[in-house]
């Protein structure tokens, strides 16, 4: 039953094929049997998830019952979880058992879901490998000496070696929409706004938006629609209804007009993954879909504009774990200086360091408006060619990410390049858009994604697009070896 | 040499919303520690803040009394520093873009004279919580029930020129911000706080000296005394050929000195950026317009129109509409009495006044109330009582013996009024003191004290004075 979609899973739990109980023990086991190799996972809810099993079936048998009811998941251990730890991927919040939900768990878990656990992350959402988490790396299940690509790189690599059929995931910078390339997976980032960030470990407010790794575009359907929408407790989150997804789906794709943008094919990129995407658009054109050349002409400018917004943000957000009211706290502190630099200096990594000292230099007195000020300039840029652009096109594809899965320590030396694999994602986060990736083949027998953009709460659309596409290949339907 | 003094005030006033600014956390004072503080409070991972709306009507309402411009899009900044009653590193507060615009007060000062003193801004932000030193051994306390409570920061223009000045301008605010209801104006809960900015000038110097900021003065008295203190030293500095260095002093009330904060070197770098968890402020014309249908009659309006209504002296109605509980009593008294506005102030300014002061007490707790005072006043007013004998009424009032009518029957007060009675006085002593009769009629006219003591005595002083000077010059004249 796990190499079923989450789709086919739900219409299985209600036609009552299979119990809840069942399901969530079948994925319990492969958890049990694979987790020790990938390390895909933080925290598992043996004994919890089997309560909410069976408390799913009753609902189920009482026909008290949800798209969602008795479907496991997991969820990226960024979303607070009440009486679970939620660790965020640091040494720092090790010892943290939240007190309270997310909105996005508290959804969830209404709609019946049954939470497996907690999957690893790269430390505070800071990294695009999962190299950066306390917990050690994580395997890419399509070849283990390989990154899953981060920072969802522990949900990336559950669903791929289907210990679980969905997980939640964040996107900062490209940390969903990555590693779903990465390992051959559908991810979602809605438009930020469109779900609320309460209760999700703040990395880069302006840009951290939930979504979620799937299989197919059906799957995201399913979930997104069950998490999206107002949250009074975020003010950043947008009163706007929210679509039906799954009805959206099969609207017909003729007539759509898709971009591409010139820059996305510059020396950066893999040719073999370029090929790939342009393989991809011959498919959209037998749909009916038309391809135009477009240009994002401050495109370039998206990578150096998040790494100001995105530190100057975190080196903020992160101020409050001083070892005062939780998480880590040194030993025997003399002053409130040591215990400031004793407590921060033992409990953050390396890659969060580096970030916040950036964010603190960028927002220091002297350089505010050379650096900070300059990129909300050059944001403003990003969005405005976004803007422009969809005044043409209906949605912009390009590569998710300029090649596949690079091997495990291969760029950790060496920050820039490893923030270059986020080159066609991070502009999407500074523009606010939705962006999803789709598996779209195969380089050196790794998998590769097609990003497609979409406007401004365009989820519906991209998923239709996404989903259009998976009905004429099967990409998506590819198992790693050894995790059939 | 001459010098001026240069000062501008920072006020921090709580406003008075039953939640916290950014979180459904009450914000009643006196709560055992950290009971009031929620997750968002505690800053705790993955919360975010909510904008209380109540906090900005406040704000608003508070810079339309002042005639200030609101700003229909304002900013919640981040002032970044570390410090354990901070609880998520950072305040939100507002900086470049502030929700209250420029704005003045006018200030009324002994000598009659009045002065307009500007008002730069008014801004949101949350307070901190408190850090406890005291009861606790080598290690510190820290209560997050303040944390989050909203603060309307009010930032003058360095437009006083003396420490008097600065507590006019601090009295006026207070009042203005009680007027308003959006601040209880409580100086020892900490709930109305102010900073001072203080630099000295040689007279007729256009650029202004190097300023000191005062902190922590918690009082009206204080901030006079602070303030002096701190001209002074800024005097002897230069004076003694020094400079004064840009920095923050506190203040210490037991010793009344200043004393070196940090310097500007050492300031803090709070790295203002704007939050990205709150959406700009925007506040429509239509919101506006609502608020200011809730203004109140201002302090500058009412005193207006006391003058007006009741023929006060500018001084006389400043003085009575300074608080509008005293204004409300003051007018309450005055419809009771049916009347006589002056007599009706000069017993609020006067007994009653040195009463509540005397005892410390708010016109609110006044156990005479407006109408008992007025009770009193149609005594005065129907010749039942001689002013003297209404004091002593007064008192018996204030310690709780009931109203007029009762303490004048209890105590047998009730002035001699009939001509005859006093008359008949009158012959008995005239009887009684031939040798001094006989003076006076000889031209010692000192002696008609005697005789009017005398009449005093023998009525324990309640024949009416007016009565007794008549009857007197004509039975003494013979």
């Amino acid at each position: 039953m796990h190499t079923k979609t989450l789709a086919q899973l739900a219409r299985d739990l209600k036609a009552r094929k299979l119990s809840s109980e069942e399901l969530t023990r079948s994925y319990l086991a492969r958890i049990e049997r694979f987790n020790p190799q990938l390390n895909a996972f933080i925290t598992v809810l043996q004994e919890e998830a089997l309560v909410a099993a069976r408390a799913a079936d009753a609902r189920i048998k009482r026909g008290d019952v949800g798209v969602l009811t008795g479907v496991p998941l997991a969820h990226k251990d960024i979303f607070c979880t009440a009486g679970v730890k939620t660790s965020c991927g640091s040494k720092m919040l090790d010892n943290f058992v939240s007190p309270y939900d997310a909105t996005v768990v508290e959804r969830l878990r209404q709609a019946g879901m049954v939470l497996l656990g907690k999957t690893n992350m790269d430390e505070f959402a800071m990294g695009s490998s999962n190299e950066t988490s306390f917990y050690g790396p994580v395997k890419n299940p399509w070849d283990p000496t390989r990154v899953p690509g981060g920072s969802s790189g522990g949900s990336a690599a559950a669903v791929a070696a289907r210990l679980a059929p969905a997980a939640t995931g964040t996107d900062t910078g490209g940390s969903i929409r990555q590693p779903a390339a990465l390992t051959g997976l559908t991810g979602i980032k809605p438009t930020y706004g469109r779900v609320s960030r309460y209760g999700i470990i703040a990395f880069a407010s302006s840009l951290d938006q939930a979504g979620v790794i799937t299989y197919t575009a059906e799957d995201a359907a399913l979930l997104l629609g069950a998490m999206a929408g107002f949250d009074p407790r975020d003010s950043t989150s947008v009163d706007r209804p929210v679509p039906d997804y799954t009805a959206a789906l099969e609207h017909p794709l003729k007539g759509l007009r898709i971009g591409l943008p010139k820059e996305f094919f510059d020396q950066g990129l893999d040719g073999r993954v370029g090929a790939a995407v342009h393989a991809a658009l011959t498919i959209y054109k037998k749909l009916g879909a038309e391809v135009r050349d477009i240009s994002l002409p401050n495109f370039w400018l998206s990578v150096p504009t998040y790494y100001v917004v995105a530190p100057a943000e975190c080196s903020s957000n992160l101020s409050r774990f001083d070892g005062v009211r939780f998480g880590h706290r040194c030993e025997s502190p003399v002053d409130l200086l040591d215990l400031y630099t004793r407590s921060r200096g033992e409990g953050f990594g390396a890659e969060v360091k580096r970030r916040i000292m950036t964010g603190t230099y960028v927002l220091s007195a002297g350089y505010y408006d050379a650096y900070y000020l300059k990129a909300q300039k050059t944001r403003t840029l990003i969005r405005q060619d976004f803007i422009a652009a969809f005044e043409n096109v209906d949605v912009i594809m390009g590569p998710a990410t300029p090649t596949p899965a690079f091997g495990l320590g291969e760029k950790t030396e060496d920050p820039i390049t490893m923030y270059l694999n986020d080159i066609y994602a991070n502009g999407v986060n500074l523009a606010g858009l939705p962006g999803i990736s789709i598996p779209m083949g195969f380089v050196d027998k790794l998998p590769v994604g097609l990003q497609i953009i979409g406007n401004y709460f365009d989820e519906a659309r991209l998923l239709c697009a996404a989903h259009q596409y998976q009905r004429e290949t099967d990409w998506h339907g590819q198992i790693p070896k050894g995790f059939q | 040499m001459q010098w001026e003094t240069v000062i501008g005030l920072e006020i921090h006033a709580q406003l008075l919303t039953k939640s916290k600014i950014f979180s459904a956390a009450s914000t009643a004072f006196g709560a055992p520690p950290n009971t009031q503080a929620c997750l968002v409070d505690l800053g705790y991972p993955g919360v975010l803040p909510v904008l209380n709306k109540e906090a900005v009507r406040m704000a608003v309402k508070f810079g339309l009394a002042v005639g200030a411009g609101i700003a229909p899009r304002s900013v919640f900044a981040r002032k970044n520093y570390f410090y354990p009653d901070l609880p998520k590193g950072y305040q939100i507060s507002q900086y470049e873009l502030p929700v209250v615009g420029r704005g003045s007060v006018e200030i009324e000062l002994e000598d009659g004279s009045s002065r307009r003193i500007g008002i730069t801004r008014a801004h949101l932000e949350e307070d901190a919580g408190k850090s406890l030193h005291e009861g606790f051994e080598g290690i510190s306390g820290i209560d997050l029930n303040r944390a989050g409570t909203p603060l309307l920061e009010i930032v003058s223009e360095p437009d006083m020129r003396s420490a008097k000045e600065a507590v006019a301008y601090m009295k006026k605010i207070h009042s203005l911000v009680r007027y308003l209801e959006i601040c209880d104006g409580n100086l020892q809960e900490g709930s109305f706080r102010c900073d001072a900015n203080v630099s000295v000038r040689r007279q007729g110097e256009q650029k202004f000296g190097t300023r000191a900021e005062l902190k922590n003065i918690n009082s009206f008295h204080f901030v006079e005394k602070a303030i002096l203190y701190e001209v002074q030293r800024q005097i002897d500095v230069i004076e003694g050929g020094g400079k004064v260095v840009q920095e923050t002093r506190l203040y210490d009330s037991k010793k009344n000195q200043t004393r070196s904060m940090r310097s500007k070197e050492e300031a803090n770098d709070y790295r203002y950026f704007p939050d990205p968890d709150l959406l700009p402020l925007e506040i429509a014309e239509s919101f506006v317009t609502e608020v200011r249908k809730t203004l109140p009659e201002l302090p500058d309006e009412k005193k207006q129109r006391f003058m007006r209504a009741y023929g006060l002296s500018a001084y006389d109605a400043a003085l009575l509409t300074a608080s509008r509980e005293l204004a409300d009593y003051y007018e309450t008294l005055v419809q009771a009495v049916g009347g006589e506005a002056k007599l009706c102030a000069n017993w609020v300014m006067g007994e009653l006044s040195a009463a509540l002061n005397q005892n410390n007490q708010d016109i609110a707790q006044s156990p005479v109330t407006a109408v008992m005072l007025a009770g009193l006043l149609k005594r005065i007013l129907d010749n039942t009582l001689s002013g003297k004998l209404a004091k002593e009424v007064f008192e018996a009032m204030w310690a709780g013996e009931g109203n007029a009518d009762a303490v004048i029957e209890n105590k047998g007060l009730k002035q001699i009024t009939d001509s005859s009675a006093i008359e008949k006085i009158i012959d008995g002593i005239m009887v009684a003191n031939p040798q001094q009769l006989s003076d006076y009629r000889a031209g010692k006219d000192k002696l008609f004290a005697f005789f009017v003591g005398q009449v005093m005595k023998a009525t324990q002083g309640k024949a009416n004075p007016q009565q007794v000077n008549e009857l007197l010059k004509r039975k003494l004249t013979g």
